[in-house]
């Protein structure tokens, strides 16, 4: 397997930011993100929940509720503007002022006609969305307190909105409201405390269910206005509900880090007389829940602490299989970290500034190495502007930085993406076209920029002492529009592949810049990928673990790469949860593949025969036991290595030692605030 | 005892437990004992009312029969005859005539036969499952009797009757969290499709839609920090109630997650919930013997109390005033049980400290008690810290007070010794009462209540009199002699002689080998003789007079008692794994009554109970019993436990073994099957004696059920048994006829009443050999000064 030095890296300081809502699209199978920060992300449910979209934020945009509109995501804020996103292209579209307010929430009918908002001035303003924009339709009476939470009847004839120690409902056809329905306050001193009715579900056989700070869920008539029954969830508040879509399953989030389950079961079996009734509770998170989703396979969550905890429902799911586990989503699914190869700098991405290390030196050999130099922070760069950054990229020689932000919008300028090119801080005008980026990568010598921008296209700028210079443009022949995601340049500066979030992954010749050929499209999306330095064979990675490798040259897959797709790769493999992020070759072993995920570090060699179901996955502690020559006929092509957890990057430097960068949980944890204090027993 | 099963009538008005081989039917409103359904020969195993009949009961029991009772009258309707032993019955409305009988691992439904005949075979068997836990409570009948739900370690079937389908759901063993998920109990609701199940953890699932292999669905609640031993739906569905260890009750707002009410302080843990069929009254088994009746406005309105029957770790009193009984109650307490009216009289609150229910702490218990000759003090020892090396004790006089009619504390000595106390016993004069404690310290320390010349207060306090010690030996024993002219003290192998009056040390006794263990002092015309047992097999009669040894014998002893209102000394021998009763006399070497084999275990306890009246039995071998009656307490390991099993006085330890056998796991599940009696021949002809040879059956019953004198210990079993029919002693007398060598032995001025049959040439070589003791023995008490 060979031995590399390693880098350990943790001064990489990534918080990831909490979840504020969650929107889940049934039909496209896809749910959204919102976090603190104000960024969106997208999530794919059927592929392992790959992040497939991330729209970074902005400064002083929190965002409070987001809404699917057919196949549009809109999403609403305490600065009181309707933000539409772009998804193809991940920015934002654009945001109206719905003068009402700090948005409480927002709500889109299932007619996909309307969207309502709740704003702090207490109205409910209904906007009706139109082919490219929507337009402010006119308000529902007005009441005395700001309007928390806002469900749509599935017939789309009335809202139910929650308020300060009430829930109102209203017709929409009149604007006028039908009921009110006053929410008990607490008992003792909580009296005086008014009673937030945090989350409303409007259910359509006419039953309303509200989640309030006096932590009950209950659930009312909404013929008579009267309370059915009430259920005591937690003693602090629930937070979020989501109700499933045949109505049969409810989930509550509670600030306690519990999520509470609600079954529509009959009482008595084989009889339709059925009622609400609380079954099962999953604890996952550590702080508050504050946004959570019953997409029927599975609970997703939310919350505080900044992950996104998919538990599955095991009674729903069809075949229990590794697609179905308990998952936890720490880090993004894309790359925060890149390294100067050939001069030992990371550069490390956070969603403001960025910062420059030069790696540690050391001496001596063992185990753990006496550390020479410490490591040194170079540069700590703050983006101009109150965008965060989308994108960044340090070039393999180190003279190079380059970024890309998401500027604030103008109505109806889709320009305004700036790049910033610097060399020892020479900052570097970069031409107009390059005007907007996806994704950066540098071309192995460092001579060429490449910028992956709208329409799937790659702009080319050659980089020089005196500046930057855009070279062309490459465009694939055909397929989607899609923004790209991955770029991979070749070691001898011949190749580019790219890859989109339609699982499209084309492969361009920069000598004559054109595109070379396209990848057969698979059902999964690329995580990873990189070009042989010496077959120049484009090695993919998927999102359901399979792996891939492409002939470049000959247009199709390599032999290796047919191999495993006919015996199949090993269960253990395929279990993982978190998908391959980088993939790296062996300049020293051109047959060594490596591959790393948030916990292991993985050597594939490609001359090794391939592990089947029966042959041990993790054999490093049998292979050490076994005399030599036995080793041989008992290793396989996979070498695992868990000695590292938390990973956020992994990188082969030229001086053949690894870089790994991780970020322990527990640190991330410790810098959470402290969460709600709960009794426990024994304590 | 009120071990045991129980309901509660239709009304509320009858509470019925099992209790060994009968049913005992209470009143809920005067929790008295009303009357007993008797007629099974082995342990009653279940009760259910009878569905269709709400007056009658049915009962099964480990004898192979389920009998019908009308339990008001106490009338006996109909046995059927199963033919294997029973473990439990369950009755549900919508199976008319049919019962369901847990016979091994099975769950078998029986058709009753309907036939005029007062003993009917039912024969129509058909198994409903044959993997069943052998825990009863693991069994529950569904809404309507459509599905019987029931779970085996980590397994919960439900059998649904009309489809003839079972679906089973697992839970994993332990999850992440440590969990024990092992089933405990199931309730089912009694009108919605919902199951409620008990785990080894302390949580508590409800189950629904579990007709669905996949789609099945259940919440979990979570109070009870251990097991819990039963589940109870009210009969409106409208709460759940729930029981374990913590001896609270918790009432479960059923449908409303998790609003909970509880009933804390209960006395011992909970065993047994039943709710009454209109949901007025709930009741409450307690593993400490008692019946609480509880209203369902969650307040108590009766407790039902049996002879607690935890660790006794004191002797056995009496109780000059009452006659009671006195011995280890609640924890930390006293009890005071009538004998005479076999009813628990109350508890006296020793330790005056809260006792937490949870296994594994340490807490104060009391190790000794005594009384004065007249009942007006007691002194208490309480000990904590045994096992540890911080032992911390408290040495309480109390008072008797004529207002409360009560005993109240007068004085808490803290360190009346530097170490444990061994024993403690109150000079018997009428005049002055003085306390002597001996202790591991060395010492022996004489307490008297002294007038306070300083604070000159109306209540006088106990003091320290006089500090007395020998050779700075470890004392093991004392005694008062009935006139209080003479304090005995043993140390070691030396017995001291002591005046109370000038603390003059008059003499000192010693017959080596051994240590003393038992001292006593004879009675009335005996009184100046004592008599001292060692761990060597001696048991030496003492003339005061003389200072000299009257006689001695070797046999071991465990015990030796003294009946207070005669000269009679009851010595319990303990050989070869059983137990002898010797009845003598101190002035004459020979034993006024022996009985071989009283029974297998080593006996540790016994007292003399006064009688009411003096008998006037002419018959020569019983005569020692006029006055009195002879309690004992045995301890019997577990191991010797199946053997003695199936004796009757097993049945009335009834159900607080099967609990043990819970406890034990599997590979003692086996045990729960009856097998062949075998333990004290004497036991098993008194109970095979026709009925009309025997005394009244209200004196017999009252009897049997007061000789339930039982330990609780962990591994430690005690029953205690009563020694006194009148024709057990028949018995007896013809086995001491049997044996003529011993005879023979007597009329030549022997003692031996050890080895009853013996070879010529043995008997010569004993004769020797018991002669040169006497020599030898007379040469020592001549050569003291």
């Amino acid at each position: 397997m060979g031995e590399f030095k390693v880098h350990r890296v943790r001064f990489f300081d990534y918080m990831p930011s909490g979840i504020r809502a969650l929107a889940f699209n049934r039909d496209i199978e896809r749910i959204a993100v919102a976090r603190m920060d104000g960024s969106v992300e997208v999530f794919h449910c059927s592929d392992r929940f790959f992040q497939e979209k991330i729209i970074p934020g902005r400064e002083q945009c929190g965002i409070e509720g987001l809404s699917w509109v057919g196949e549009r995501l809109f999403s609403a804020g305490l600065n009181g503007g309707i933000t539409e996103y772009d998804l193809t292209n991940q920015k934002v579209k654009y945001t109206i002022d719905a003068y009402g307010g700090p948005i409480w929430t927002i709500a889109g009918n299932q007619q996909g006609t309307h969207l309502a908002v709740g704003c702090e001035d207490g109205t409910v303003k209904l906007f009706e969305v139109n082919e490219d924009k929507i337009q402010f339709e006119r308000n529902l009476d007005r009441q005395k307190s700001r309007i928390i939470s806002l469900s749509w009847h599935p017939s789309g004839s009335k809202i139910a909105a929650g308020m300060m120690d009430m829930i109102q409902i209203f017709n929409v056809e009149t604007g006028h409201s039908v009921h009110r329905l006053l929410a008990d306050r607490g008992v003792g001193t909580s009296r005086s405390k008014e009673c937030v009715v945090w989350s409303v579900v409007y259910l359509s056989d006419g039953t309303i269910i509200s989640g309030d700070s006096v932590g009950m869920v209950k659930l009312w008539d909404d013929q008579t206005g009267t309370l059915i029954k009430s259920h005591n969830v937690t003693k602090c508040d629930v937070l979020a509900l989501s109700v499933s879509q045949n109505e049969d399953s409810l989930v509550a989030g509670t600030s306690e880090g519990t999520v509470v389950q609600f079954q529509f079961i009959s009482m008595v079996l084989g009889k339709d007389d059925k009622e609400w009734v609380r079954t099962r509770t999953f604890k996952n998170h550590t702080h508050d829940i504050r946004a959570v989703a019953e997409i029927t396979t599975a609970v997703v969550s939310g919350g505080m602490d900044a992950q996104l905890v998919v538990r599955p429902l095991l009674d729903k799911v069809e075949v229990r299989s590794a697609a179905s586990a308990l998952r936890k989503i720490h880090f993004p699914h894309r790359r925060l970290v890149s390294c100067a190869r050939k001069s030992g700098l990371m550069l490390f991405q956070y969603p403001g500034h960025l910062e420059l290390w030069r790696l540690g030196e050391s001496e001596g050999k063992g185990s753990s190495l006496f550390v020479k130099r410490n490591p040194e922070k170079l540069l700590h760069l703050k983006v101009k502007g109150e965008d965060h950054i989308r994108c960044s990229a340090v070039s393999p020689c180190g003279e190079w930085i380059v970024y890309s932000t998401a500027s604030k919008l103008r109505e109806n300028t889709l320009h305004g993406l700036k790049h910033f090119l610097f060399l020892f801080f020479q900052i570097s005008k970069l031409p107009m076209v390059l005007s907007s980026a996806n994704q950066l990568c540098f071309s192995s010598d460092s001579s060429h920029l490449f910028s992956a921008s709208a329409q799937s296209s790659v702009h080319i700028a050659s980089l020089s002492q005196s500046g930057c210079k855009f070279v062309g443009t490459l465009k694939p022949k055909s397929g989607s529009h899609q923004a790209i995601h991955l770029l991979a340049a070749s070691e001898d500066g011949k190749w580019l592949a790219s890859a989109n979030s339609d699982h499209e992954v084309h492969i361009y010749n920069l000598q004559t810049r054109k595109a070379h050929c396209t990848v057969p499209v698979y059902s999964s999306a690329v995580t990873a990928m990189g070009i042989h330095p010496t077959t120049n064979c484009l090695f993919m990675m998927y999102a359901d673990q399979q792996m891939c490798e492409y002939s470049i040259e000959q247009k199709q897959y390599t032999d290796w790469s047919r191999t495993v797709q006919r015996k199949g790769l090993h269960r253990f493999w395929m279990e993982r949860d978190t998908p391959c992020l980088n993939v790296m070759f062996n300049p020293q072993n051109p047959s060594h593949v490596i591959l790393h995920d948030t916990y292991m570090l993985c050597i594939i060699d490609q001359s090794l025969p391939l592990p089947d179901d029966k042959t041990q996955f993790y054999n490093q502690l049998t292979l050490k036991s076994l005399p030599e020559e036995q080793r041989k006929s008992h290793s396989h092509a996979f070498k695992v290595c868990k000695t590292f957890k938390d990973i956020l990057c992994v990188e082969l430097m030229s001086d053949q030692s690894l870089v790994v960068v991780e970020r322990p949980l527990e640190d991330v944890a410790s810098q959470l605030p402290a969460p709600i204090k709960q009794k426990k027993f024994a304590t | 005892s009120l071990n045991g099963k129980y309901k509660v009538q239709r009304h509320g008005l009858f509470v019925l437990c099992t209790s060994g081989d009968s049913v005992k039917v209470y009143s809920t409103r005067t929790e008295e004992w009303l009357h007993s359904l008797q007629g099974h020969t082995n342990q009653v195993t279940g009760i259910a009312l009878n569905p269709a009949n709400h007056l009658q009961v049915y009962s099964c029991s480990a004898d192979g029969t389920v009998k019908l009772w009308d339990f008001i009258d106490g009338i006996l309707i109909k046995t059927f005859i199963i033919g294997y032993p029973l473990f439990a019955i369950y009755v549900s409305e919508k199976h008319e005539g049919i019962v369901f009988l847990h016979i091994g691992f099975q769950l078998v439904a029986v058709h009753l036969p309907k036939s005029a005949e007062q003993e009917v075979e039912a024969k129509e068997l058909s198994a409903v499952s044959s993997h069943i836990s052998p825990n009863p409570s693991c069994t529950a009948f569904g809404r309507e009797g459509q599905y019987i739900a029931f779970a085996r370690n980590l397994q919960l079937n439900v059998y649904f009757f009309r489809k003839q389908k079972t679906y089973s759901f697992s839970l994993k063993a332990t999850d992440k969290k440590g969990a024990k998920n092992a089933f405990t109990c199931i309730a089912c609701h009694p009108t919605d499709d919902c199951i409620a199940t008990g785990h080894e953890d302390g949580k508590i699932r409800l189950w629904r839609n579990f007709i669905h292999k996949k789609e099945y669905t259940y919440s979990t609640q979570h109070w009870h920090h251990n097991a819990v031993n039963t589940l109870c739906f009210t009969p409106e569905g409208t709460n759940l109630l729930s029981g374990g260890i913590e001896s609270v009750l918790v009432q479960w707002q059923y449908g409303t997650g998790n609003r909970k009410e509880f009933l804390p302080r209960l006395g011992g843990s909970i065993l047994h919930v039943s709710a009454s069929s209109d949901g007025q009254l709930f009741c409450t088994s307690h593993s400490d013997n008692k019946i609480t009746v509880i209203e369902s406005s969650f307040k108590v309105c009766g407790v039902i109390q049996g002879l607690v029957k935890d660790a006794v770790l004191t002797d056995l009193m009496i109780d000059p005033r009452s006659k009671a009984l006195v011995l280890n109650g609640k924890p930390g307490h006293l009890q005071f049980y009538s004998l005479l009216r076999d009813k628990h009289l109350y508890n006296l609150d020793i330790v005056q400290q809260e006792y937490i229910y949870e296994a594994g702490l340490d807490q104060f218990e009391v190790v000794k008690a005594a009384f004065d000759i007249k009942g007006y003090w007691l002194a208490t020892v309480e000990e904590r810290g045994q096992k540890s090396s911080d032992l911390e004790f408290f040495l309480k006089l109390w008072s008797y007070d004529e207002r409360t009619q009560s005993f109240v504390l007068n004085t808490t000595i803290t360190a009346a010794h530097t170490d444990r106390i061994i024993s403690m016993c109150f000079s018997s004069s009428e005049e002055t009462t003085m306390l002597v404690t001996i202790a591991e310290d060395g010492q022996f320390k004489a307490w008297c209540q002294g007038v306070d010349a300083d604070t000159q207060q109306d209540q006088n306090f106990w003091s320290c009199d006089f500090v007395g010690s020998y050779h700075n030996l470890k004392p093991t024993n004392c005694s008062f002699s009935a006139d209080s002219s003479l304090l005995a003290v043993s140390f070691q192998e030396v017995i001291t002689i002591w005046s109370p009056d000038t603390w003059e040390l008059l003499t000192t006794l010693c017959q080596p080998p051994g240590v003393i263990r038992d001292l006593c002092f004879g009675r009335l015309s005996c009184s100046k003789y004592l008599i001292s047992t060692t761990t060597r097999n001696l048991l030496c009669c003492w003339n005061l007079l003389t200072c000299a040894l009257e006689w001695s014998t070797s046999v071991e002893v465990s015990k030796l008692q003294s009946d207070p209102l005669s000269e009679n000394v009851a010595a319990f021998s303990y050989q070869s794994k059983h137990t002898d009763l010797f009845v003598f006399k101190p002035n004459e070497p020979r034993p006024l009554f022996t009985h071989k084999n009283v029974c297998s275990e080593k006996i540790h306890r016994a007292v003399f109970v006064p009688r009411e009246e003096p008998l006037n039995n002419c018959d020569e071998s019983s005569q020692w019993l006029n006055r009195s009656q002879l309690y004992f307490l045995t301890q019997n390991m577990l191991v010797i436990d199946d053997s003695v099993a199936v004796t009757p006085f097993y049945l009335l330890l009834g159900k607080h073994r099967q609990q043990q056998q819970k406890l034990n796991t599997p590979s003692h599940q086996a045990a729960d099957r009856p097998q062949q009696p075998q333990g004290s021949v004497t036991i098993t002809e008194l109970l095979h004696t026709p009925a009309h040879v025997l005394p009244p059956a209200s004196v017999l019953c009252s009897m049997f059920v007061s000789s339930l004198l039982i330990s609780n210990t962990g591994e430690m079993e005690s029953s205690e048994q009563e020694m006194n029919s009148e024709k057990e002693e028949e018995d007896s007398e013809g086995e001491m006829e049997a044996c003529d060598s011993q005879q023979e032995l007597r009329a030549q001025g022997s003692v031996d009443e050890v080895t009853p049959k013996l070879s010529k040439a043995q008997e010569r070589e004993l004769k020797r050999v018991r002669k040169t003791d006497f020599s030898w023995m007379a040469g020592l008490i001549d050569s003291k000064p």
